[in-house]
């Protein structure tokens, strides 16, 4: 081989390589979306049925149950407007905590449960997290808006 | 009285910022030596008087002055003293003082102790450190000003938040400082070679000990955040892509690339303005990490207080030092031209590679960092990256990194020439291929492809980092300290790699309830919970839990005492894992909470060869202190490098 063509050889290589990577990133980075719904969006039927999303907003105070020995938790998540119930086994996030701000990711069931994988509480005492914040506001808050 | 004092050094300290910026950039301009030394002088007073101020901030946290708002918000009265002096940098208001101060002591120590670099050039350095200082000074004074008082004081403070309350944590911001501004180190070489037009290479001789030790520095903060957050937060990870993790990674990232390119241009005078494009880069993107850190733009566990005044001026503040630097780039690059050619498996070749790897990554995940921002920028709806992309698009540059590195160590300048060791490293990759294959069914019982290929990747750098130390082992005290920063920076690739491969390939992870006399195993390990009681610490107390473990003899050699502390500056609870290290594995017990019947949730993990992802990042980190501290960057400045070729057309 003369080594111009050693040359171009390469070159077209390493384009291959690039594409190649680029399209497996961009197609990882489609899939990995995880789109953000408050439970009024959830109600009005934005969500999708099968894919996974992120639910955001309060924890309904007083709806925390918790059938004695099990992993199993449910909860309500609220935004003043609707209130989605939200079923997780698994260890909860220190910072869960009724009336408090929350970020669950998971599917919808058809009885309209969401059903966690994975739950996160905000991590500093004055944080919440801004999408739970302005889902708050967007619809005039009924309970006095002290959120 | 006290906070006054301090308030009042900031501003003079910003002013002495702006003489310093002043007398800095127009002294060589103009070939005035007296301006240049007092460009020199005012850097080392505004380290004096920053120093005042940071001392003044430790006095007012040690004094209890809840009168003092930053104080009152980040102590209370039941604090240890320790941490009552690292909340001065726990906050937002003090890191930022501490910024200013890491700033002023990387410049003063330029002024005082450098004799390698010529007058004009390292007037030009500072000049430059003189006009970023004075950002940073402003933002602090008009925004968040950490000695602003609070009326009426408060009777005691909020409490530093009880997650920052460790040992790790406490050194980890400032480590993080360190680096982000040593970048600031690069970036200022590199404007000033701009400015100066000077066309040799010989600034990137001066600027390599610099930035190796700001990426070291940066290394070692990352991976002290890395290990913090896997035995305090409860959830067993070692790294999340949250997105201020990302923002400290990519500057790490293109750091690296930075320092491997400095290389070239200094030893070969090639990628000349791809080099100085690097060092602007790195440096741009630790203020976009500090951007996207205090303007709350971001979802993120690193929340501090928001403040919108604050992200648009950081933003403001961004876009002018990335616009004012990349302007001068496009006006001087045309001048950096590289004359000489290198084939296609030289040295050059594979650190271009390198660069380019390195890049790619960093592009990646700036992507996966920013993409939400522009989907919401935009109004197409709120979404969050997960961080299964994050480990794919990570993987994808990397795994060809760590095999060129094998072969890259062994390239020569120039040309295409491996000669003995090519033999050498076609049978190492045989072993490595055999041992990662071993390793699998012997020890862990389960193929898998990825960790094939991780394992046997790994395996041979590390196996490729030794071949020479060993063949020159009888001489090692001839061969140049660089050399050896290199041999040990890349062993640690080698143990990082293979820590990640193990960890993501055979982790078992478990969410369970136990009750008390139950056992879970995990491979071939017992979990016993034995049962929990209560513990009283300084300022907090704590549910403590007994989990013996045992192997399948059944002999207990261990027991862990995961918590739960409960903080007497109230708040939520706080877990305390419970971790049992040895060189394979780690042993992870996370406590969760009463499940009522005596039951407890509890998070269970086996976690293979985690350790030398930290012990591989800090052998990185050792690797540029060795290649920092070579004899050749301590040589004082000769006449010939004291008159910049091209200077004088461009001054005038």
């Amino acid at each position: 081989m003369t080594p111009r063509r050693k040359r171009m050889l390469a070159v077209a290589a390493i384009v291959i390589g690039v594409g190649a990577a680029t399209t497996v990133a961009l197609q990882a980075l489609n899939e990995n979306l995880l789109y953000f719904y408050s439970p009024s969006q959830i109600m009005a039927g934005e969500a999708p049925g099968e894919r996974s999303f992120r639910l955001g907003g309060l924890v309904t105070t007083g709806s925390v149950q918790r059938s004695p020995g099990s992993m199993e938790v449910r909860f309500t998540v609220t935004d003043h407007a609707q209130t989605i119930p939200v079923s997780y086994t698994g260890l909860l996030p220190d910072l869960f905590r009724e009336g408090q701000g929350v970020v669950a990711r998971g599917k919808l069931l058809d009885d309209g449960t969401f059903v966690a994988e994975e739950v996160l509480a905000k991590h500093d005492e004055n944080y919440m997290p801004p999408e739970v914040a302005e889902s708050l506001h967007q619809p005039p808050p009924a309970a006095g808006g002290a959120s | 009285m006290i906070p006054e004092l301090g308030h009042f050094a900031v501003v003079l300290a910003l002013l002495l910022a702006a003489a310093q910026g002043f007398f800095g950039i127009v002294g060589p301009q103009r070939g005035r030596v007296a301006w240049m030394n007092a460009a020199h002088s005012a850097a080392i007073g505004q380290w004096v008087f920053l120093s005042l101020a940071f001392g003044c901030l430790i006095y007012a946290f040690v004094q209890f002055d809840f009168s003092v708002r930053y104080v009152a918000g980040h102590s209370n009265s039941l604090l240890p003293t320790f941490y009552r002096v690292a909340a001065s940098w726990g906050g937002h208001e003090g890191s930022l003082l501490f910024w200013a101060l890491v700033l002023a002591t990387w410049t003063a120590v330029l002024a005082a102790f450098s004799r390698a670099v010529p007058l004009a050039f390292k007037s030009r350095v500072i000049g430059v450190l003189g006009l970023v200082s004075i950002g940073f000074l402003t933002f602090m004074l008009f925004t968040s000003n950490p000695f602003a008082r609070l009326v009426p004081a408060a009777v005691d403070g909020n409490d530093l938040n009880p997650l920052l309350q460790d040992p790790a944590l406490a050194i980890h911001p400032p480590m993080l400082y360190v680096g982000y501004v040593g970048f600031a180190m690069a970036f200022a070489f590199a404007c000033a070679t701009l400015i100066e037009g000077r066309t040799d290479t010989l600034w990137a001789k001066w600027a390599r000990p610099w930035t190796l030790v700001a990426w070291l520095f940066l290394g070692i903060g990352i991976t002290l955040g890395s290990w913090w957050a896997y035995y305090e937060l409860g959830w067993g990870g070692y790294w999340f892509w949250d997105p201020v993790e990302n923002a400290s990674f990519m500057p790490w990232l293109i750091g690296t690339a930075l320092i491997h390119s400095l290389a070239v241009t200094e030893k070969r005078g090639l990628f000349k303005s791809w080099t100085l494009l690097l060092a602007i880069s790195a440096f741009s993107l630790s203020l976009l990490g500090t951007f996207l850190v205090r303007s709350g733009v971001l979802v993120s566990v690193h929340a501090f207080a928001t403040d919108p005044a604050r992200g648009l001026y950081i933003l403001a503040f961004l876009v002018a030092v990335i616009g004012g630097a990349l302007a001068l780039y496009t006006w001087r690059a045309p001048m950096m031209k590289s004359e000489s050619g290198f084939e296609l498996a030289s040295r050059e070749a594979f650190l271009l590679f390198n660069n380019a790897l390195l890049v790619g990554a960093t592009l990646l995940i700036l992507l996966g960092t920013l993409y939400p921002l522009f989907l919401d920028a935009l109004s197409l709806g709120k979404i969050s990256v997960g961080p299964p992309y994050f480990n794919v698009a990570f993987m994808i540059p990397m795994v060809p990194l760590v095999l060129l590195m094998s072969i890259g160590m062994h390239s020569v300048w120039k040309r295409s020439r491996l000669g003995p060791v090519r033999n050498k490293l076609l049978v190492l990759l045989g072993v490595a291929v055999a041992a990662a294959v071993a390793l699998m069914l012997f020890n862990y019982g389960e193929f898998h492809w990825m960790g094939l290929v991780g394992f046997t990747i790994s395996i041979w750098l590390i196996a490729s980092a030794l071949v020479e130390p060993i063949a020159k082992w009888g001489q090692w005290r001839t061969l140049p300290a660089g050399f050896w920063g290199m041999v040990i920076a890349h062993l640690g690739v080698g143990m990082f790699t293979l820590g990640v491969t193990g960890v993501e390939s055979y982790r078992i992870e478990r969410d369970i309830s136990m009750g008390v006399g139950e056992t879970v195993t995990l491979q071939g390990y017992n979990f016993r919970f034995e049962g929990t009681r209560m513990v009283q610490g300084p300022n907090y107390e704590a549910i403590e839990a007994d989990i013996a473990i045992s192997r399948e003899d059944g002999k207990v050699f261990t027991t862990l005492r995961p918590q739960k502390r409960f903080y007497a500056s109230g708040g939520n609870p706080m877990t305390e894992a419970g971790i049992h290290v040895n060189y394979a594995r780690d042993l992870f017990v996370a406590l969760g909470e009463d499940l009522g019947q005596g039951r407890w949730s509890m998070r269970v993990q086996y976690k293979p060869l985690l350790r030398y992802i930290w012990l591989g990042a800090l052998f990185m980190a050792l690797g540029g202190l060795v290649a920092a501290a070579d004899r050749r960057y301590r040589v004082r400045a000769s006449a010939k490098d004291t008159v910049p070729a091209g200077a004088g057309e461009a001054a005038r």
